[in-house]
């Protein structure tokens, strides 16, 4: 953004998990995890990804850090081709780029104490050592809000909110520039969630760091993203500023998204899309949209089953793959060739969507 | 409120630990009446949904019910019935929802035949009969294709439908009071709409009553018509649905609707509570949330707050109801706890 290169740059990632059966382990299938999705996350904003579960937020996450390797597809972190790196060059790398995981409670080494998991990464990346560290774990606790002395603590006599603050931790230890939060205040409490928020959003302008924000619950995105990316079997739906994304949502899936959202405010009777069934296995996704079977603009037709819909530009800044939202590059004669019968048309049931 | 359907008075479920007596329902009153939603709302370790398990006595050592009475709409204690007749009453009278769909089936059966078996128990139905009854129940809860679907099993089946057969179970033999425990937790946010939606509907035709327990007041704004809000083992607050959104009393209340981020009502900073609920096994005395409140003073270290009357069909566990002006001087937080500090 602003003419800057982006710190992490995401080129048709892609990550298939292969099906097997039989004795002979045969592949006879693949789960299509992430396919094909291209973004870019500037220097110190926070992309929020929502999407529901199986929609490839997570393993898009992982993939960038090479926790899990991609099929294919390009990585760039500063630049550097992250895919590209060997064991060495990679550890280094994850200096620079760290994970808080969803689930505070398997993500802590029980038999580790808070300050030796805390320590682990200042020893593998030598950055101090001795008494030098020990201060370091010390500030380090402090920072993310709990007393230095919990040092010689476990991870099972802490709540909640507190073994997540230590996963933040032990995040920060090795000083990074970009931070994946896969779900990270998901597992917590209202009241404690509010404080892990705020924590996160403290480090981020104290450090100057970059996140990639996970999660399902489009409320918190909402408040801690600048851009966010909606993402539906694999692929990235929508993408926008927060701000326009909540105001205008133009992927009808989106819409529905944001409508289900139980509202904390018995006044606000609305109107609401509800979507009919589930979402179809990753394995065998619809062809075309792979939203259309559960889609409800009122334009959906045959070529939505026929025709993959671009991720472009709908407004500045403002991307939604959806051949029926105007304006689209796939013009209205080639969705007649398919059997088109609807011409896109603006579609925006903003009465269902907000409160 | 209609006429009362259930009637909670003053009932305790302990737990006995290795690390103490942990006092996780203690002394909670409350009526539900007939063909309401009654919502229960709080953070986990509130009592919610052990309040829930005392209803249908399903609560396991080392936990027991020490004291306090549920009267049913007959006039039964529940408390004190035999087991014969508690399981009369589970599944027929009182059903529940359970929030983990996988683990509250069995792998073994189809899901076909374990609604069925809620008939064939409670209602000695045929083989045939129950079956056929099963699927028309399924069916009614949305279920696509429900013939077919009912011969799978429940691995077969996505968190959704799961939920669906579960709701099945649950209003087979059309009960008066349906307990759904977070019943759309473990569900993805339009899936969650759909069983709302669908939750809402059936209590229409059907006119069972529902005990609604959740975290989340959004589930709670859009389905209940009365509210109960719990912390530390207690009712804090109490209040027709429009009024405890409107105007909540208690500082926990208030707290909570504060830090919950609202979509299309951005904040730069949200709203916290410090600090954290105190452990079950050592409630402090006076006001249990006092370490935490911004308004607490001497008093609520003193003397544990009754439920004060504070608006028609409103009580809250708060001392603010004598001393209202003290809401006009917060102060920071005593306990701060480790950098949850009164920032």
């Amino acid at each position: 953004m602003n003419g800057t290169a982006p710190l992490v740059s995401v080129r048709n990632l892609k990550k298939e998990f292969p099906i097997r059966k039989g004795v002979l382990s045969r592949q006879v299938g693949a789960v299509k995890a992430v396919n094909d999705v291209s973004f870019d996350v500037a220097r110190g904003e926070t992309l929020g990804v929502v999407g529901e579960s199986g929609c490839g937020k997570t393993t898009t996450g992982r993939a960038i850090l090479r926790l899990i390797e991609p099929t294919s597809g390009d990585v760039r972190f500063e630049g550097r081709d992250v895919r590209a790196m060997g064991t060495s060059e990679l550890r280094s790398l994850r200096r620079e780029m760290q994970i808080i995981f969803q689930d505070p409670v398997s993500s802590l080494n029980p038999r580790m104490s808070v300050g030796a998991i805390i320590r682990e990464g200042l020893t593998i990346h030598k950055l101090a050592e001795g008494a030098a560290a020990d201060a370091r774990v010390r500030q380090l606790l402090q920072e993310v809000g709990l007393r230095p002395e919990y040092s010689n603590r476990y991870p099972h006599e802490f709540s909640g909110g507190q073994r997540q603050r230590i996963g933040i931790a032990r995040a920060l230890s090795v000083e990074p520039k970009f931070i994946v939060c896969d779900e990270p205040v998901s597992a917590l409490d209202v009241s404690v969630q509010a404080q892990v928020i705020n924590l996160l959003e403290d480090l981020q302008r104290d450090h100057d760091l970059t996140y990639m924000f996970i999660a399902h619950d489009l409320s918190v995105v909402e408040h801690i993203a600048d851009r966010v990316a909606v993402m539906y079997l694999g692929k990235i739906v929508e993408l926008a500023t927060a701000e326009d994304l909540y105001a205008t949502p133009l992927m009808p899936y989106t819409q529905a998204l944001l409508s289900a959202v139980p509202i904390a405010d018995p006044k606000a009777r609305k109107e609401r899309i509800i979507l009919k069934g589930d979402v179809p296995s990753p394995a065998n996704p619809p062809s075309g949209c792979v939203f259309h079977p559960r889609c409800h603009h009122p334009a959906k037709d045959a070529a939505c089953a026929a025709i993959v819909p671009p991720l472009e530009e709908k407004t500045p800044g403002h991307f939604a793959a959806c051949i029926k939202q105007p304006p689209t590059t796939v013009t209205w004669e080639q969705q007649k060739e398919v059997g088109g019968v609807h011409p896109p048309e603006r579609y925006l049931p903003l009465a269902a969507v907000h409160a | 409120m209609t006429a009362s359907l259930l009637s909670i008075r003053d009932l305790r479920t302990w737990f006995y630990t290795e690390s103490g007596v942990a006092r996780a329902v203690d002394g909670v009153s409350f009526d539900i009446g007939s063909g309401e939603t009654l919502g229960i709302v709080g953070e986990s370790g509130c009592g919610k949904s052990v309040t829930a398990l005392s209803i249908l006595r399903l609560i396991q050592p080392p936990g027991r019910i020490e004291s306090g009475s549920v009267i049913e709409f007959e006039g039964k204690d529940i408390v004190t019935l035999g087991d014969e007749e508690i399981r009369d009453i589970r599944g027929n009278r009182i059903s529940m929802i359970f929030q983990e769909p996988m683990s509250a089936l069995n792998p073994v059966f189809t899901v076909g035949d374990q609604v069925a078996e809620v008939a064939r128990v409670h209602a000695s139905m045929s083989r045939k009969e129950a079956w056929n009854r099963a699927v028309e129940m399924l069916a009614l809860t949305g279920m696509p294709d429900a013939e077919s679907r009912a011969k799978q099993y429940p691995h077969q089946l996505s968190g959704g439908m799961r939920q669906r057969v579960l709701i099945a179970m649950a209003l087979m033999m059309k009960p008066a009071l349906v307990i759904a425990d977070e019943p759309t937790t473990a569900l993805d946010v339009t899936i969650q709409a759909q069983i709302l939606d669908l939750l809402v509907d059936l209590q229409k035709r059907i006119g069972t009553s529902i005990l609604m327990i959740t975290h989340d007041l959004g589930v709670i704004a859009e389905t209940a018509s009365r509210v109960i809000v719990m912390y530390a083992g207690e009712v804090v607050e109490e209040a027709e649905v429009d009024e405890l959104f409107a105007k909540p009393h208690h500082p926990y209340t208030e707290g909570l609707m504060h830090s919950m981020p609202h979509i299309g009502h951005d904040q730069e900073r949200l709203n916290v509570i410090p600090g954290t609920v105190p452990a079950p096994t050592e409630w402090p005395a006076g006001c249990r949330f006092r370490d935490r409140c911004p308004y607490s003073w001497d008093l609520c270290e003193q003397e544990h707050p009754p439920l004060y009357q504070i608006g028609s069909g409103h009580v809250s566990r708060c001392h603010l109801a004598i001393a209202p002006e003290r809401r006009n001087s917060p102060h920071p937080p005593i306990v701060v706890e480790a950098g949850v500090a009164a920032a």
